[in-house]
């Protein structure tokens, strides 16, 4: 299980890796369409990935109730307890 | 009077060359893009050909990481190249509303189909990527392209197998001619080398079997050829109302005068023996030009080096050209870059506008024994392109029965 930072940091690396916004603006208050203009497409990859990464089961009805980055981390941090 | 298409900007990534200069000048020197396969899948599948023409650069080095990871080879391949040609064109100050695209593809985004494919096999449907129906389109790279220059009057995707990138020029001056738009970005774009394709083609007698020398496989007219070779990459072409050209001193490279697009309705493959819907297309081609067979110097032909395209070929030049078809200096260019498929025209049209622009013919190599049936005066080390008014064509036909041709003038 990880802690809220390591999934935090876990995520930034995935936003990262699909939208090249750089680790650090990934910000736990950061809206993911407002704040880093991610599109619905690539939102669904980075829940992909974070599933595989933190072994968890995002459910597509739940995406959208993940609005901030904050939203992300609660609920994988819930989901892996 | 219909409007006169220019041609102010030129972009090709290719076997031969990562961009426009390097294909041009590697053009001329006659050199094989055609290499032994690396790939671990040539031996698992035992797959019976082991090379191709592989793109001189890889196009996911050139753009950003996020940009290549959202676009299937093809469109990577399209992007490209149209940066190239957009910014060879010198074109600035834009109406983004009179600017479309017509780019092709043959097959379009084969990598990503196949690859999710194989992802909902072995990982599950959650696993497929949410981005893989937008990257396997084929309008993917007229897509792509068109948001990248920000054109707005449509963006279009002839595709008619191996003539869509030429058909995709002629889509270009009929919307030019038509009022739709004053610049079209047009090309083609193809990343078919891929093991399914191999197979298919290799299935269908189609590809070079010449596994233990891929540099002589591409031997267009060649009494041993024995099929073509399968290239990747992608050619890009700023076409633009002269007018609009002139109005902003832009350097113009050529006129493209025509076109001609037919279909034989033969055979779903295989061409018309006599070569009538090719015949039709250059006859066509030349009367939309309002140009004369006889002055026509140079033909950049399609001769993909099957045994069984390159004569038909012949034939309709016969047709449509008469006697004067002896003083007409053929490239047979897929000798060097492969078969780009959807691109190919393209890249051939490329070339021809720079043998118009240098007044240099590009050279056709492997040609050790020309086939007796196809006395053509063949290219086959670089020469000058006659001085004073010249019209040039390419040639492009595709399975389906596709013939397309283009026309070319100097200015």
């Amino acid at each position: 299980m990880a802690s809220n930072e390591e999934i935090l940091a876990g995520l930034a690396e995935i936003v990262n890796e699909e939208t090249g916004l750089a680790p650090e603006a990934v910000e736990l208050d950061k809206s993911f369409t407002d704040d880093l203009d991610i599109d619905s497409i690539s939102m669904m990859t980075i829940v992909v990935n974070a599933e595989e990464k933190f072994g968890v089961r995002i459910p597509d009805e739940e995406v959208k109730n993940l609005k901030t980055v904050g939203d992300a981390v609660d609920f994988i941090a819930k989901a892996q307890a | 009077m219909a409007r006169k298409v220019v041609i102010t900007g030129l972009g090709a990534t290719t076997p031969i060359g990562g961009d426009v200069p390097t294909t041009w000048q590697n053009s001329l020197k006659g050199v094989s893009g055609a290499r032994t396969l690396e790939d671990e899948w040539v031996a698992r599948y035992e797959l019976p050909v082991t090379f191709a023409c592989r793109a001189s650069n890889r196009p996911d080095e050139v753009l950003s990481r996020v940009e290549a990871k959202r676009m299937d080879p093809s469109t990577q391949f399209a992007v490209v190249a149209a940066r190239e040609a957009w910014k060879d064109s010198g074109i600035e100050d834009i109406d983004h509303d009179r600017l479309a695209v017509a780019f092709a593809t043959g097959i379009g985004g084969v990598w990503t189909l196949l690859d999710a494919w194989d992802t909902l096999r072995e990982r599950g449907p959650r696993r497929v990527l949410p981005m893989t129906v937008p990257m396997l389109m084929p309008n993917g790279p007229a897509a792509a392209v068109s948001m990248d220059l920000g054109a707005r009057a449509g963006a279009h995707t002839p595709v008619s197998a191996c003539a869509s990138g030429t058909e995709a020029m002629s889509m270009g001056i009929d919307l030019i001619r038509a009022g739709k738009a004053d610049v079209v970005m047009t090309g083609g774009a193809e990343a078919a080398i891929h093991p399914m394709p191999i197979a298919a083609f290799s299935a269908m007698q189609a590809l070079s079997k010449r596994n233990d020398d891929p540099e002589h496989a591409s031997r267009p007219y060649d009494i041993d050829r024995d099929g073509f070779v399968m290239g990747e990459g992608a050619g890009a072409l700023v076409l633009e109302a002269e007018e609009h050209a002139l109005a902003r001193g832009a350097r113009i490279y050529a006129e493209l005068a025509g076109s001609g697009v037919t279909a034989d309705a033969y055979h779903i493959t295989a061409p018309d023996p006599e070569g009538l819907g090719a015949t039709r297309a250059l006859k066509a081609a030349l009367f939309d030009a309002r140009a004369q067979a006889t002055d026509v110097v140079h033909v950049n032909a399609h001769a993909t080096s099957t045994p069984v395209g390159d004569k038909p070929e012949y034939t309709a030049l016969k047709a449509a050209l008469g006697n004067h078809v002896d003083n007409v200096a053929v490239s047979a260019t897929k000798s060097q870059t492969g078969h780009l498929l959807g691109a190919s025209g393209a890249v051939e049209s490329v070339l021809t506008v720079m043998a118009i622009y240098e007044r240099k013919m590009p050279v056709t190599i492997n040609l050790e024994s020309q086939d007796p049936d196809i006395p053509l005066d063949v290219v086959t080390s670089v020469r000058d392109m006659p001085g004073g008014d010249v019209v040039a064509l390419n040639n492009s036909f595709g399975f389906g029965g596709h013939n397309a041709v283009v026309v070319f003038r100097n200015v």
